[in-house]
């Protein structure tokens, strides 16, 4: 293999093992902070209770998403340098902002409050978790930002001179469209996954040990799967209208999406296909009349674009700039990727509607102790968070063979210096490493779910502010 | 002033803020398996940076996306031609910051043992190999130009050699200073002494080594600036371990971080109007000017770094004040939420045995 494939590898292994932190770190941040927000306001032990438990799995988790994160900022410098000289002017920057806005913040909130119990007032200390819960969010805003500049890059001008990519207005690269559906598209399906996190291990906890604390789990069960199915509404919506911004400034990617040959009118949708996916041959099992350019334009009987059309007009376009003419993403990918992350999103929300009807009545009846019970919330968390990377695989790998869409190819985007040998290493280095960290990660995230509701009647909450004279209440 | 010059110079100050603060998080990963004989002491020396080490590590984070976007030919041909030093530090900040937070969250020795390897190790690496490549930024590495680029043309094993070996040691026991001294002012009892104790004759050491490195430095390229600004970083060191000598550990602390400072910025001022000096020919130099991006960007992040840094700093030096008191192996409660839950997680699996072992009828 050539170092530029090894290097493609391994930025999929590594970005889709940090995306599997980020959406939890954000979604659980603020769920977190709602439930030790609802103890603030009511006093009630179990709100405690419960933010103490799920604090827990969310700090578990956070630890991954920060180291995994670095390796993130590095990574286009070692094995991207190409693409980092052509576009550090415009990438750097919010690279460079997420950092100074956002990951200050998380980091330093998200210490006061882990050693802040007992210390800072208690007013105070739920300021802290709601101040690195912002801190996510614009840490998502400005790296979407600039990963969708990569989709549609906005405010810059080519010069010659310098080779590169240079940045002309700055608010475009932040008010770029795509980034503007991008960021709530992605929020909302963090908020999913967190709700299917919290649902989940609520519902599993319910069907494991159905006398243990039920009712106080059955509210998180009740919150993460509200939660889920608002967030999975917006996630719809918001998806819909990503899906019409992509059609126009990445038409490829939406016919990809479908394995669409040929421009035609109206467009069906397949739900499901056997075959090569070529365009040699009819594939589709199931198909939906119209559903594609319904989601492409919004009319159900629209013209959508087919791969051909475009292929000869990319070719055109920016035949001296691809090296093989190739202007088509690898179709199979595109094809199944998008329609197991929308799948996959609709199962959650599926048994998201579920658990609110089991968890109905005061005793939560529906929620029984079968083996299909555990199964259910046991796959629930899987859901959103497997959507979520198949919904990022369908975004880079539909965009190929751009880097940056039509102005560099990810072929010439890659380190000149570094050699194949050097990508593989660390490759397999990162994924050993990470392999192994998941292990112990899933198994602290199993071993505290066994645990279960802290005890937190012996919790000291005679706090006053900023008493620096105490001892600490918690500590590493 | 130029805004490539600004920029430099901010740059300077982040890695400033990096070894400053992570420094001591550093020296004391490395001094956990030295100062740390029992298991409370591990965890006060452990607590002593637990709420703080985290943003401390955003230094460099920032100090990375700053380069990539004030510099971007720096940055790419830093992090490709530094690449396999550069995936040793991050797998050791990798075990490292997980070791932090997932040491205390069971309760049984192993469980600890194995991550407080994490953490020396975890700490050793960067704390060597930062200095190994700042002193090879400032010594030039092979650069040549390459298909239109400025790259590095070199590989791992040039990088080691004697200068930036020598600066490998002195970060490591720079660092190791400054943690032994953060330790001895936050903490107190036996492990306060101890600390002061080693201070001093680690100190003594890094001190040696960083002047022969300076001066060596001083010999290759001699620059009065330079030359002004490492007196003052030795002077600092001899001023923090007569200070922790005579138990002033406040002030010492101050010298060993004006030590780290003005050691990076006299590195900084050789290094001017360099960013990336080569060792083939002066015509493959990164410089301020041929390395840095537009104007007009260097212009919004100007903005940006001046909106935002006021503002950080006031709320992580407020952090440091929140968590200012001394700890002792007294305050460190008993891992209680680790072996409450490692019963309960017992006792889960436990019944689920007793279940299964019952026959289904």
């Amino acid at each position: 293999m050539e170092a530029l494939e090894i290097a493609r590898w391994q930025f999929g292994i590594t970005t889709v093992y940090h995306f599997f932190f980020v959406p939890i770190t954000i979604g659980l941040s603020f769920l977190v902070a709602g439930l030790q927000t609802a103890w603030y306001r009511t006093g009630n032990e179990e709100w405690l209770r419960l933010t103490k438990f799920f604090g827990k799995l969310f700090l578990i988790n956070f630890a991954m998403g920060v180291v995994t994160g670095i390796v993130q900022e590095f990574q286009f410098g070692m094995n991207w340098s190409t693409y980092s000289r052509f576009v550090g002017d415009i990438f750097g920057a919010p690279l460079a902002i997420e950092g100074l806005a956002a990951f200050f913040l998380e980091s330093t909130f998200l210490g006061l409050w882990i050693f802040g119990w007992g210390r800072l007032s208690r007013g105070l200390h739920l300021a802290t978790i709601w101040l690195a819960a912002t801190g996510t969010l614009l840490s998502a805003y400005f790296i979407l930002a600039a990963n969708s500049w990569m989709q549609n890059p906005v405010g810059y001008e080519f010069n010659p001179d310098t080779g590169r990519a240079e940045l002309t207005n700055f608010a475009d690269v932040l008010l770029n469209r795509v980034t503007l559906v991008t960021f709530p598209h992605t929020i909302t399906a963090a908020f999913m996954t967190a709700g299917g996190f919290m649902a989940g291990i609520a519902i599993w906890r319910m069907a494991r040990r159905p006398n243990v604390d039920r009712l106080t789990y059955k509210k998180a069960a009740k919150v993460g799967a509200i939660t889920m199915l608002i967030a999975g509404a917006g996630v719809v919506v918001t998806g819909d209208v990503q899906a019409k911004v992509m059609t126009e400034v990445q038409p490829m990617k939406m016919a990809a999406a479908e394995a669409w040959y040929s421009t035609d009118a109206p467009a069906d949708f397949s739900v499901l296909s056997v075959g090569t996916l070529d365009g040699s041959e009819a594939t589709e099992i199931i198909a939906i009349p119209g559903l594609l350019s319904f989601l492409a334009t919004g009319d159900w009987s629209a013209e959508v674009q087919g791969i051909n059309d475009l292929q000869a007009q990319y070719a055109e376009e920016f035949g001296d700039i691809v090296p093989d003419q190739d202007f088509a993403p690898n179709i199979p990918v595109a094809y199944w990727t998008f329609r197991l992350m929308m799948g996959l999103g609709f199962a959650g929300m599926a048994i998201g509607l579920w658990i609110l009807w089991a968890i109905r009545g005061p005793e939560a009846k529906g929620v029984g102790a079968s083996r299909w019970t555990v199964a259910i919330a046991v796959m629930l968390p899987f859901l959103p968070l497997l959507a979520n990377s198949f919904g990022w695989i369908f975004t880079e790998m539909a965009r190929q063979p751009w880097i940056v869409f039509g102005l560099m190819p990810t072929s010439l985007a890659v380190s000149p210096t570094v050699s194949a040998g050097e990508v593989l290493a660390t490759m397999i280095g990162f994924t050993l490493l990470y392999g192994a960290l998941a292990v112990v990660e899933i198994s602290l995230l199993v071993h505290y779910i066994k645990a279960g509701l802290p005890d937190v009647s012996r919790e000291r909450t005679d706090t006053h502010a900023d008493d620096g004279e105490r001892p600490l209440t918690f500590a590493y | 002033m130029e805004l490539t010059t600004v920029w430099f110079i901010l740059i300077a100050v982040l890695w400033i803020g990096y070894f400053v603060l992570e420094g001591f998080d550093f020296g004391v990963g490395v001094l956990l398996p030295v100062l740390g004989k029992s298991e409370k002491e591990r965890r006060v020396m452990i607590n002593t940076i637990g709420p703080v080490w985290d943003g401390n590590e955003v230094w460099l984070l920032v100090a990375g996306g700053a380069t990539f976007a004030a510099f971007p030919e720096w940055y790419a041909t830093l992090f490709s031609g530094f690449y396999v030093a550069l995936f040793v530090i991050l797998v050791a900040l990798i075990i490292r910051g997980v070791a932090f937070e997932y040491r205390g969250k069971r309760p049984d020795s192993p469980w600890k043992a194995w991550w407080d390897k994490a953490i020396f190790v975890g700490s050793v690496l960067p704390a060597v190999l930062w200095g190994v490549a700042f002193a090879n930024i400032v010594r030039g590495v092979p650069i040549e130009e390459v298909d239109g680029s400025l790259e590095y043309v070199g590989n791992f094993f040039d990088l080691l050699n004697p200068y930036a070996l020598l600066g490998g040691l002195v970060t490591l026991t720079l660092f190791t200073t400054h943690g032994a001294i953060f330790i001895a002012l936050k903490t107190d009892g036996e492990i306060r002494g101890n600390a002061r104790a080693l201070a001093e004759r680690v100190g003594l050491v890094a001190a040696i080594l960083a002047v022969t490195f300076l001066v060596w430095t001083y010999l290759v390229n001699s620059d009065t600036a330079f030359a002004v600004l490492a007196a003052l970083a030795a002077l600092s060191l001899v001023g923090a371990l007569l200070a922790n000598r005579v138990g002033r550990e406040g002030y010492a602390f101050l010298g060993t971080a004006l030590t780290l400072g003005l050691a990076v910025a006299a590195l900084f001022t050789n290094l001017y109007p360099n960013v990336m000096p080569s060792s083939i020919d002066e015509a493959f130099n990164l410089t301020i000017d041929n390395a840095s991006s537009t104007q007009y960007t260097l212009t919004i992040m100007t903005w940006v770094a001046v909106v935002f840094t006021p503002i950080v700093l006031i709320y992580q030096g407020w952090t440091y004040w929140v968590f200012r008191r001394r700890l002792t192996v007294d305050d460190i409660p008993e891992p209680r939420d680790a072996i409450n839950a490692d019963e309960k997680a017992r006792a889960f699996d436990a019944e689920d045995a007793q279940h299964r072992s019952q026959p289904v009828g």
